[in-house]
């Protein structure tokens, strides 16, 4: 049972190779081989979830084997309830990926979907990794697939982007890298012994300069993926340039990456320098809120417009994740399923209206209603959904966040809250501009396809599920957060006993 | 000289008596293949006693060399990469001009002394080694006598190289002054700085930094890359440089380094400017030759990183960065060489617009060969600059750690330019690149199997660092 662990990344590996292969005689087969592999996938990991369910510890799968035993690198999958649902999210954006690329991608589809399943299997690997050096492994080999994915297939300023992607995120990565090793021999020195494994390495003792330093070189790695204001910038140009594809997986998934870094190992690995530094993390937060909502009215291009709302509602995730009681961080693993649906949708809408259209240029958009209005509907639906309408998945989530840090962060939460009304007038204003009011420009292009109304269909029913009934999401969640929460208590605790712990803030 | 020193010594009188035979056979029939394989056989034959030599135990031959895990196990690679590098040339040589067949003898005496270097433990076999490997290469550089670069390539080498080799003895004469003796294992550094030992080894190695053309001692690297021929480049980037780490490491490893701050200084300054140096110089180049010259200028920074954490795994962590520099290194050279026609190597940046498109293959060797030397996770440069990084950190060097990170990430620029180039869709109009010749089976099958062992050294390198870290035992 275990051995499923490395199944499911090496699954997508070899899915993603068998796509390769038979993208050089047949461009069909190499897409319905990677819908396969996918589809595969997420029965594998339903079954799965069957199987653990009803589980009470909170690790309920477990893989370790030794990889480069001279260097103490391990290979150490496990699996618990916030990698499952992050598993899910891989799955079901990495099948809308496939999908929304049907007739839009092509030239080069084998490379195109072995691309595409690397980066789905590397975030497998993230979700599961357990080993900091497997962790970081897994971190960066998704770079070299999306950097092509920008690069060959984006749109027209793709090298740029790709190119500000990457370095971006490597510098971030790098980090983190030295980070790690630092956590390596402030462990040996405390304990003796030369271990990368997460479990191990928690509540590791160390003075509270060296905490903070180490705690740093992970947040920055952590802040860009997560595009968290001021290292947000490669966000924009990346998103805007990548094809639909690449940007539902930008969006919906490597964002969430930067969450669940910050979640699974930032905060429980170094509790102490969190806490002094949590102050600053959600002043981060609460500014990228507001500021990706500001930044999202001057856009003229709704590609780039789509992807500054990303801004503001990571801004969310981050308020959530350092408030760190378990009311907010079942808040932000709420924004970051939701988000990731939703603006996975938004993406692949404006995909739709690129193909159509050739332009994302809004000054050109307006009355698209009546030329669409099965498209006019579910954008109308996506912008409800991202304002956080009550009753779907935004709102739940945004909602629990704000709640959580409303005990302590009283100002914080105010203007964050700021943020709500100013979703709620950028995404009306978006569709004002492009679905409302006259056409001007004469517009004529056929309505949703079959195939893209079943993309819609899936992505507007799991923001429908996730809203009315969050309940199950939230009880999957709850027993790794609780965990989690210990696990920085307690290392709390052994470092310095004297200080109160109030009410579960890191 | 005892039985037992001509058993320990077969791999070198095998790789000496080699070019003599090959150089008999040219004088009677010119056959170019007969010469690859000959040249091939001889150092497959060069190979096979070091797995019987291995048991033996560290050997003494005379003063002047020691054969044991450390020399046996750098042989082994040097006669490697030669062989890949002559099995590289074969087909740009039979493109290329009309006399190939000297430059297997050149690059088997090269490889010669590359192994009395690797194998040295005395000044004068130091001496010696360098000499044979640089009076080799002098003349590789400079073999398209019709190529104006390739002989201003060739008389720069020859000009810096014997004033490198100047410095190189005047600092063996003022050690040997100041000690005695010119056998390496004598050599302590004491904590109260000698002024004398100090120069000489300063001197010394001064020397040394020159051939792996560290920086301020770079200057020849970038024109030699330009001008020599492609697989002569190669045995440049690969096999000099490889035989140099050997002998530094062997002198300096033991002698403590940490333990004379003034070396120790100058060394990290050298590390930190050779890192940012070349990765700052090769943003500026159009020509990917010269890239790979600054590029392998910051590597060899990178490794001097590794090897100044000191001890075990200081020579561990370098010498497993020197041997995913190596395999990198052979795959990008072999790729420049695989496209080069008769008239120019396909240096320029522009050579590779578009190759993605019309040689998949040889634009994914050079992809992965790029993105190891770049140190991109599941290609051995990773784990290469992880070990290294690992034996810096963990001996408190944090400001060379993060100068190595720091300059990697500038790094990271140039090699996704060229990258980028070779996955940038042709122009329509645009017929086949005159430098685009269909590569050979004999190089594509060379070029699979390194990107082949590229990727598997990022994946599993378990094997290849026990390996490494039994022949440290030696020598620590």
């Amino acid at each position: 049972m275990n051995q499923i662990l490395p199944i499911l990344v090496l699954w997508l590996l070899a899915g993603g190779f068998l796509a390769w292969l038979a993208g050089r005689w047949s461009k069909p087969l190499a897409r319905w081989i990677s819908l396969g592999a996918l589809i595969l996938h997420l029965g594998a990991l339903a079954w799965l979830g069957v199987q653990v369910a009803g589980q009470q510890t909170s690790w309920v799968l477990d893989f370790t084997w030794p990889w480069i035993p001279q260097l103490g690198f391990g290979i150490h999958l496990a699996l618990d309830g916030l990698s499952y649902l992050l598993l899910l999210l891989v799955d079901l954006l990495g099948i809308v990926a496939v999908a929304c690329s049907w007739k839009g991608i092509q030239e080069r589809v084998g490379f195109f979907h072995f691309n595409l399943l690397w980066i789905l299997a590397a975030l497998t690997g993230v979700f599961l990794a357990l080993d900091l050096i497997l962790f970081y492994f897994f971190w960066e080999a998704m770079l070299v697939p999306l950097y092509f994915l920008i690069g060959i297939w984006g749109h027209k300023n793709r090298r740029y982007a790709a190119l500000k992607f990457f370095i971006f995120t490597q510098a971030g990565g790098l980090l983190m890298l030295l980070a790690i090793l630092g956590l390596y021999f402030v462990h040996e020195q405390a304990t003796g012994t030369y271990t990368f494994d997460y479990l191990q390495l928690l509540g590791t003792r160390m003075s509270p300069a060296v905490g903070m330093w180490l705690m740093l070189g992970f947040f920055a790695a952590f802040a860009v993926k997560l595009a968290a204001v001021p290292v947000h910038t490669w966000l924009p140009d990346a998103h805007t340039e990548a094809p639909t594809a690449g940007s539902v997986i930008m969006a919906g998934l490597l964002l969430k990456a930067g969450a669940y870094g910050m979640l699974r190992f930032l905060v429980p690995l170094f509790p102490e320098a969190a806490l002094r530094f949590a102050p600053v993390a959600m002043v981060m937060g609460g500014v990228g809120i507001v500021y990706g909502a500001i930044l999202t009215f001057s856009q003229t291009d709704l590609k780039r417009l789509v992807a500054y709302t990303s801004i503001s509602h990571m801004g969310f995730v981050l308020l959530g994740i350092f408030t760190w009681n378990l009311l907010a961080l079942q808040g932000a693993v709420m924004v970051m399923l939701a988000h990731g649906v939703t603006t996975g949708a938004l993406f692949v809408l404006v995909g739709y209206l690129q193909e159509r259209m050739h332009t994302r240029d809004l000054q050109r958009m307006g009355g698209l209603w009546s030329v669409a209005p099965a498209m006019g509907g579910v954008a109308l639906f996506l912008a409800a959904a991202s304002l956080g309408l009550p009753g779907l998945a935004n709102f739940v989530g945004e909602c629990l966040v704000l709640l959580g840090a409303y005990v302590h962060h009283g100002p914080i939460v105010i203007v964050a809250a700021v943020g709500f009304i100013l979703a709620a007038v950028y995404a009306l204003w978006m569709i004002q501009r492009t679905f409302a009011g006259p056409n001007r420009h004469g517009w004529r292009f056929p309505d949703l396809t079959g195939r893209e109304a079943a993309i819609m269909a899936l992505l507007v029913a799991a923001i429908v599920g996730l809203g009315l009934y969050p309940q199950p999401a939230l009880n999957t969640a709850q027993r790794a957060l609780e965990t989690m929460q210990q696990y920085a208590v307690s290392a709390q605790e052994m470092a310095s006993p004297v200080q109160p712990s109030d009410g579960g803030a890191p | 000289m005892t039985p037992a020193d001509l058993t320990a010594l077969l791999p070198l009188i095998i790789l000496a008596a080699t070019p003599v035979v090959v150089l008999l056979v040219i004088a009677f029939r010119r056959s170019h293949l007969l010469t690859l394989i000959l040249t091939l056989l001889g150092l497959l034959l060069a190979f096979v006693p070091l797995f019987t030599a291995r048991s033996g135990g560290p050997q003494n031959v005379m003063p002047l060399l020691v054969i044991d895990g450390y020399a046996l196990f750098y042989v082994g690679l040097l006669v490697t990469v030669a062989f890949a590098a002559a099995v590289l040339a074969y087909p740009y040589l039979k493109r290329h001009t009309d006399r190939r067949e000297e430059f297997y003898v050149l690059l088997l005496l090269a490889t010669l002394g590359a192994a009395v270097l690797a194998a040295s433990n005395h000044f004068a076999s130091f001496f010696l080694g360098l000499e044979i490997l640089s009076v080799a290469l002098y003349v590789l550089v400079a073999y398209r006598r019709e190529d104006e670069r390739s002989i201003e390539g060739g008389f720069k080498y020859l000009v810096l190289a014997a004033t490198s080799a100047a410095f190189l003895l005047l600092g063996m004469a003022l050690v040997y002054a100041q000690q005695g003796t010119m056998a390496f294992d004598r050599l302590v550094l004491q904590p109260t700085p000698n002024l004398l030992l100090l120069v000489g080894l300063g001197l010394i190695l001064v020397g040394i930094g020159f051939k792996l053309a560290l920086v301020p001692f770079h200057m020849w690297a970038p024109d030699v890359y330009e001008g020599a021929p492609a697989p002569a480049a190669t045995l440049i980037a690969t096999v000099s440089k490889g035989s140099v780490v050997a002998v530094f490491l062997r002198l300096f490893v033991p002698a403590d380094i940490g333990s004379s701050p003034t070396l120790f200084w100058a060394l990290s300054a050298v590390a930190i400017a050779s890192m940012f140096g070349g990765n700052l110089l090769a943003l500026a180049q159009n020509n990917v030759k010269r890239i790979l010259a600054y590029s392998s200028i910051a590597h060899l920074g990178y490794v001097l990183v590794g090897f100044l954490a000191g001890g075990a795994q200081a020579v561990a962590a370098s010498t497993f960065y020197v041997v995913t520099y190596l395999a990198a290194t052979l795959a990008a050279f072999g790729v420049v060489g695989a496209l080069s026609n008769s008239r120019r190597d396909a240096d320029a940046i522009e050579d590779y617009h578009g190759l993605y498109w019309r040689r998949p293959w040889l634009a994914a060797v050079l992809t992965v060969a790029l993105f190891s030397l770049a140190g991109i996770p599941l290609t051995a440069g990773f784990l290469g600059k992880l070990y290294v990084l690992l034996a810096s950190v963990g001996a408190g060097l944090w400001p060379l750690a993060v100068s190595l990170v720091a300059s990697s990430v500038i790094g990271l620029y140039y090699y996704l330019r060229v990258i980028v180039a070779m996955f940038a869709q042709p122009e329509a109009e645009q017929g086949v690149s005159p430098t685009h010749p269909l590569p050979s089976v004999v190089e594509g099958g060379t070029l699979g199997v390194l990107a082949v062992l590229l990727v598997g050294l990022g994946v599993y390198p378990t094997p290849i660092i026990r390996l490494i870290e039994a022949m440290v035992a030696n020598l620590i």
